[in-house]
């Protein structure tokens, strides 16, 4: 067990931040804490990284606890805050051998180290410039090399893709998946996809509780249905309306104008029965046309917004 | 031991990379040419007992002493607190009192890199007036120690300040405004004079304009080495219990 956080309380000014988290995360996954801002995470990651002490309950990381063991907790951990909080007057290199030796490693120990890490995170042709005159996506990189510099059993990181551009995210997600071989990740973000991607888990965050934890597919199951069925058919109105009323399989459906003389029907099966052969057969005996005959599965996203949105306002999405 | 010889060595980096480093130690030996050209003017007057490091303090010494201080420490955890480094130096494995000595050991050196300028101006004198020991090693050698203690107290004052908020300029008032008091003491232990009431010595014993006058003179004084020490320690050990604040449960 890497961490173990059992009935975890933060209140910052008699504000509760995190209330009650309870959570594990097995050694060698790379779990995701999905949640809207001011959720919770950044608090609950600040503990686990002993910047900050829970106001109670108990956290420890490979069985060190954070609170009183908080300095063999920080040699085992690799932590980036959010924003990922640089010098920027320092040169790359100087930089990461700074941090090396803040963290304890010897002196061809850290070189080595810094060598590997800068490799390992592409900044072989920057290692030499000042991190102040980088690009954001750069100084994430860095950011990045300074958490796995000391080779940690646990990697904390905290919005590692925020304010990138798309192929720089796509490059960051690359090498968070990559350190998922060799370490423990625990990553936070309040962007799906990303969580979506790399993470083996998720744990959904929200006004400071876990909502859900549990695998991407998973939770996708868990709304229970097979997600709908979207059909373009060109057919009169009144009889596509009748025949959908009909049908037993089905729980709910909406008609839509499409281009041309097509309708667009989306179809809510009320069990798990593939319902497609069954419209295809349909049409085929009434003699319409059909141009699209898709199953859209409900996508994390929606199981996320199912979650943190308060019941009267998840109609409107 | 590893951690605050890179912590030192790297606030000391820091000092230099800015524009800051460097516009303190204009200032400063701008402040010592100054008294340089007010000590060799009076030189030229009539003849004075008075030694020459002590007709130096009536120069600038204080003026660089207490703007100076302010502005060498007020970054050394504000700015770290305001770009959020300070997170990523808590969480490596380096203790509280590491940090606070590592901080104040670059802030130390680099007040007394300011007073090189002075050494060289009383040199330079001692030269010209060839054999007529205008300046003696025991004389100079209290006058830097007097400095240097001095210094560990404004120094200690400034890492205190500085870790209380992360606002460098808050943090250069603060340290300021304590400095100008331990100052000012001296200017009250004036009226007192007459009597030796508490209130007379209690502003004497923590009066630094006193304290230095002395050392400048070639008095080293126990009761000011301890009371430089002591104090330095007590706002080194503030500055570490606010560090340790955000600890506390």
């Amino acid at each position: 067990m890497m961490i173990d956080v059992s009935n975890l309380s933060k209140s910052y000014a008699g504000n509760n931040a995190v209330k009650d988290v309870s959570f594990q995360v097995e050694k060698g996954e790379i779990v995701g804490l999905l949640g809207p801002n001011g959720a919770g995470k950044s608090t609950t990651m600040r503990i686990l990284a002993c910047f900050i002490p829970a106001s109670s309950g108990t956290a420890s990381v490979a069985g060190l606890d954070v609170f009183t063991q908080a300095d063999e907790v920080r040699r085992r951990i690799g932590y980036m805050p959010e924003n990922n909080p640089l010098h920027p007057d320092m040169r790359v290199r100087e930089y990461l051998k700074f941090r090396a030796r803040l963290k304890g490693l010897g002196r061809s120990r850290s070189r080595e180290r810094v060598d590997a890490v800068i490799t390992q995170c592409g900044l072989e042709d920057e290692s030499k410039r000042i991190i102040g005159h980088l690009s954001k996506g750069y100084r994430q990189r860095v950011g990045l090399a300074d958490a796995l510099v000391h080779e940690p059993e646990l990697i904390i990181l905290d919005e590692p893709t925020i304010g990138l551009d798309p192929s720089q995210i796509r490059s960051v997600r690359q090498l968070i998946k990559e350190l998922g071989r060799r370490h423990t990740v625990l990553l936070s973000s309040h962007i799906l996809p990303e969580v979506e991607m790399t993470c083996n888990r998720v744990l959904i965050m929200c006004e400071g509780r876990i909502l859900a934890a549990d695998t991407p597919e998973n939770l996708q199951k868990a709304l229970g249905q097979n997600g709908h069925l979207i059909a373009e058919i060109a057919a009169p109105l009144e009889e596509l309306k009748t025949c959908w009323e009909q049908m037993p399989e089905l729980a709910h459906y909406t008609l839509s104008a499409a281009e041309g003389e097509y309708h667009r029907c989306a179809l809510t099966p009320s069990g798990s029965e593939d319902l497609r052969p069954k419209i295809f057969a349909l049409v085929l005996e009434r003699g319409w046309k059909l141009r699209e005959l898709s199953r859209v599965r409900h996508s994390l996203e929606e199981v996320y917004i199912r979650l943190t949105l308060p019941e009267s306002e998840e109609e409107t999405f | 031991m590893q951690a605050y010889l890179t912590l030192t060595r790297r606030e000391l980096g820091s000092f230099f990379y800015s524009w800051i480093g460097y516009v303190v130690i204009a200032g400063a030996m701008f402040g010592t040419g100054w008294s340089f050209v007010v000590l060799v003017d009076k030189l030229q007057g009539e003849p004075t007992m008075v030694p020459l490091t002590e007709i130096f303090l009536g120069g600038s010494f204080w003026f660089i002493v207490l703007f100076a201080a302010p502005i060498i420490t007020m970054r050394l955890f504000a700015l770290e607190k305001f770009s959020g480094t300070f997170e990523t130096l808590m969480t490596t494995p380096v203790s509280d009192w590491q940090v606070v000595w590592a901080k104040f050991t670059a802030a130390l050196i680099v007040y007394m890199l300011l007073w090189l300028p002075l050494l060289g101006c009383l040199l330079v004198l001692n030269y010209f007036a060839r054999g007529s020991n205008l300046l003696d090693s025991g004389t100079l050698g209290s006058e830097y120690l007097g400095i240097f203690l001095i210094g560990c107290l404004f120094m200690a004052v400034g890492c205190f300040a500085s870790a209380l908020t992360r606002n460098q300029i808050v943090a250069a008032m603060i340290s300021f405004a304590i400095g100008l008091a331990f100052f000012l003491a001296g200017f009250m232990a004036g009226p007192f004079d007459t009597q030796q009431g508490w209130a007379e010595q209690a502003l004497n014993c923590v009066s630094i304009m006193n304290q230095m006058k002395d050392y400048a003179r070639g008095v080293v004084d126990t009761r000011s080495i301890v009371f430089c020490l002591t104090s330095s320690f007590f706002f080194l050990f503030l500055a570490c219990r606010v560090i340790e604040s955000r600890r506390w449960r």
